[in-house]
């Protein structure tokens, strides 16, 4: 079982849920990703998702863009974040998946083998490519396998079950679920066939199921934990460490722990 | 270079090119569209409703005319025009803006997002849109929307909503990013009317079989007037769908050559152009697999060029194709020489092209010097120059003289 996998299950083993945050690398400067990286660590991170910045991010709403601007603007690129992940890897423990984040071109760009071989050095167990459907998938996904590191898959609410069904055949680490037909970023509330579509992917799944997308209260993570294993939090723990209010990353944190929820 | 594995699963590959890469919430809309445009391929209605507004609407055929003066004055091959710039809104846009309007109320879908660059699409949506009662938004970078403010204007008589893009360099790709992160947001009753023969599949399929009239009635045009195939083509390239449309019913004949001409910008030594074939590398930008203007860091860097329809960082798959096997000849004009071209064709023809059009014809040019007096060549006159009029003005110092 891949370490993503292995972390996400044992946590739910104890009675919470797991809970992803987001960062985006080299907002704030590069130098800020060990810190950030050890606080979410500290604050009880399950794992820790390392988004990469491209210039055209096409499945991301204005908060992970800014932030990714800024990052751009810092020069920062997918081979300095990988550099600077294994600067601290001894840091961090055995225990903390550290997923990667990155759309698809800075990976091509990079070369897909050394890619992989980075990842590896870099302790990285897992990577979502969120313009790599699955049917794009294959080439990269035998050499992730090959290396021990999950190709976190992504299902949508309009992935029909046939869909779901395919991708839940070829999932590993955990299957990330969509929550909203869009891009992400904070959002009001969710569609009322949410819990449907998350209970039934659920039913099918052989790995974990962490919700994402608009999630970025307390009650959101307590929301959507109910009918999952967790939620990735992105927009808000990008907003929360760009301001300063780190309070609040450890509000959402708790949330996911708060009491066992009931899958059913 | 990496190159993606191209099993049998893999589908709307041209060689390597090509592809779906997008995120999943598109999925599901790209195999509706897929079977949709499959569905509607086979339906004879379908085809005669589409050459219905083809022919009493759009007022095509589109002549094939013979530029007598400009080929005296260029002094070699004899220089027809595919007068695209003929149709309804003032160029082949609406080709394809009317088709996929027609593939949409068959998927159910009325309402439309667009992205636009110089607006010629914009304008062709927006137009299809009105005509079929459609609810239309179109993307516009904010340089796009400042040097083509008249289009901008004529999309908001017809209907359209007109959302400027302050995002990159505010051009084309943002445009296309914006109009994505749209379409995914609504995908459940949208459909996005791509311009170019570019994104995801089937776009690319779409878009070509959509202009591929321009192909097709050349083809048999020239036929009738000279009795046989040219012995070279022209268009030019941003996304390439003027000149996919143009070659893709010439790729079988193999003497006639085809050349693609890109937007050099300041020169391609300069960094400063949008010739993806000539100054790019290959990867993946808005669904494809294609050459694409990238730094080596896989950020997609700024296309430049003078014409906002070509200032796109990236080439059609199906192009990069034909370039990878040496079926079409890829090269380029600088804005210099689309200004130069536009003149040219302006005093010698009275017909003001289109800046992207204009590199097609300062290539052809250079070309018929070259080319003997029996032989024969055909440009894609893909739009007018209306639209530039306050460009080139701008461009040229105040004055044409």
């Amino acid at each position: 079982m891949n370490q993503v996998e292995k972390s996400i299950r044992s946590c739910v083993e104890q009675g919470r849920k797991a809970f992803v945050p987001y960062i985006m690398a080299g907002d704030g400067g590069l130098g800020s990703l060990r810190d950030k990286v050890l606080f979410l660590q500290e604050a009880g991170a399950t794992a820790i998702e390392i988004g990469i910045p491209f210039s055209d991010p096409v499945a991301d709403g204005e908060t992970i863009q800014q932030a990714g601007e800024r990052a751009l603007a810092e020069g920062v690129t997918l081979r300095a974040v990988l550099q600077s992940l294994q600067s601290f890897k001894e840091e961090v423990k055995p225990e903390m998946p550290l997923l990667i984040m990155s759309y698809l071109n800075p990976i091509l760009a990079y070369g897909i083998d050394a890619f992989v071989q980075s990842l590896r050095e870099s302790c990285v167990s897992g990577l979502i490519i969120p313009d790599l459907p699955l049917e794009e998938s294959g080439h990269i996904k035998e050499l992730l396998t090959e290396n021990g590191i999950a190709l976190i898959q992504l299902v949508s609410l309009t992935s029909d079950q046939k869909r779901m069904a395919a991708i839940a055949e070829q999932s590993s680490g955990f299957i990330y679920a969509v929550t909203v037909n869009g891009i992400t970023g904070a959002r009001e509330g969710f569609d009322e066939s949410l819990a449907a579509h998350l209970k039934s992917l659920k039913s099918i799944s052989p790995v974990p199921v962490l919700a994402g997308f608009g999630i970025s209260t307390p009650a959101h993570v307590e929301q959507l934990s109910i009918h999952t294993d967790g939620v990735i939090v992105g927009s808000a723990i990008v907003d929360a460490f760009h301001n300063g209010y780190t309070a609040r990353i450890s509000e959402l944190i708790e949330a996911s722990k708060l009491k066992m929820m009931a899958d059913h | 270079m990496v190159q993606m594995s191209s099993s049998a699963k893999q589908k709307g590959r041209y060689g390597k090119f090509g592809g779906q890469y997008v995120p999943e919430t598109l999925m599901s809309a790209l195999l509706e569209l897929e079977a949709a445009y499959e569905e509607a391929s086979q339906d004879p209605e379908f085809t005669e409703e589409l050459d219905y507004y083809l022919r009493d609407f759009v007022g095509r055929e589109t002549p094939l005319y013979f530029a007598e003066r400009l080929t005296k004055k260029i002094g070699g091959a004899k220089i027809y025009l595919k007068r695209e710039d003929l149709n309804h809104t003032g160029a082949h846009k609406i080709n394809n803006s009317i088709g996929q309007a027609l593939l949409a109320m068959r998927m159910g879908k009325r309402k439309i997002v667009a992205e636009t660059g110089a607006g010629q699409h914009g304008v062709a949506t927006a137009t299809a849109c009105a005509l079929f009662g459609l609810d239309c938004i179109i993307f516009m970078g904010k340089e796009d929307v400042r040097r083509q403010e008249l289009n901008v204007f004529r999309m908001e008589l017809l209907g359209a909503k007109v959302v400027p893009v302050e995002k990159g360099s505010g051009t084309l790709k943002d445009a296309v990013n914006e109009a994505l992160r749209y379409w995914v947001a609504h995908v459940e009753d949208t459909h996005y009317i791509l311009g170019s023969a570019l994104g995801p599949h089937p776009f690319p399929r779409i878009v070509r079989d959509f202009q591929r009239v321009i192909g097709v009635e050349t083809r048999r045009q020239i036929l009738e007037k000279e009795g046989r195939l040219p012995d070279a083509v022209v268009a030019c390239i941003g996304g390439g769908s003027n000149a996919i449309g143009m070659f893709h019913p010439f790729v079988e004949d193999e003497k006639v050559a085809l050349y693609g001409v890109e937007a050099a910008g300041s020169g391609i030594g300069t960094g400063l152009h949008a010739a993806a074939i000539a100054g790019g590398k290959e990867g993946v930008l808005h669904g494809a697999y294609m050459y694409i203007l990238q730094d080596e860091d896989g950020f997609i860097q700024e296309a430049h060029s003078i014409s906002a329809g070509l200032d796109y960082p990236a080439v059609g798959p199906e192009h990069c194709h034909l370039y990878d096997i040496g079926r079409a000849v890829y090269t380029s004009v600088t804005d210099e020489g689309a200004l130069a071209g536009l003149r040219l064709l302006s005093e010698t023809e009275g017909i003001i092209p289109a800046l992207e059009s204009a590199h097609a014809i300062q290539y052809v040019a250079e070309l018929a010097k070259g080319m003997g007096p029996d032989e024969v060549v055909v440009v894609c006159l893909s739009g007018r120059g209306d639209k530039d009029v306050q460009t080139v003005r701008d461009a040229l110092g105040g004055g044409a003289r």
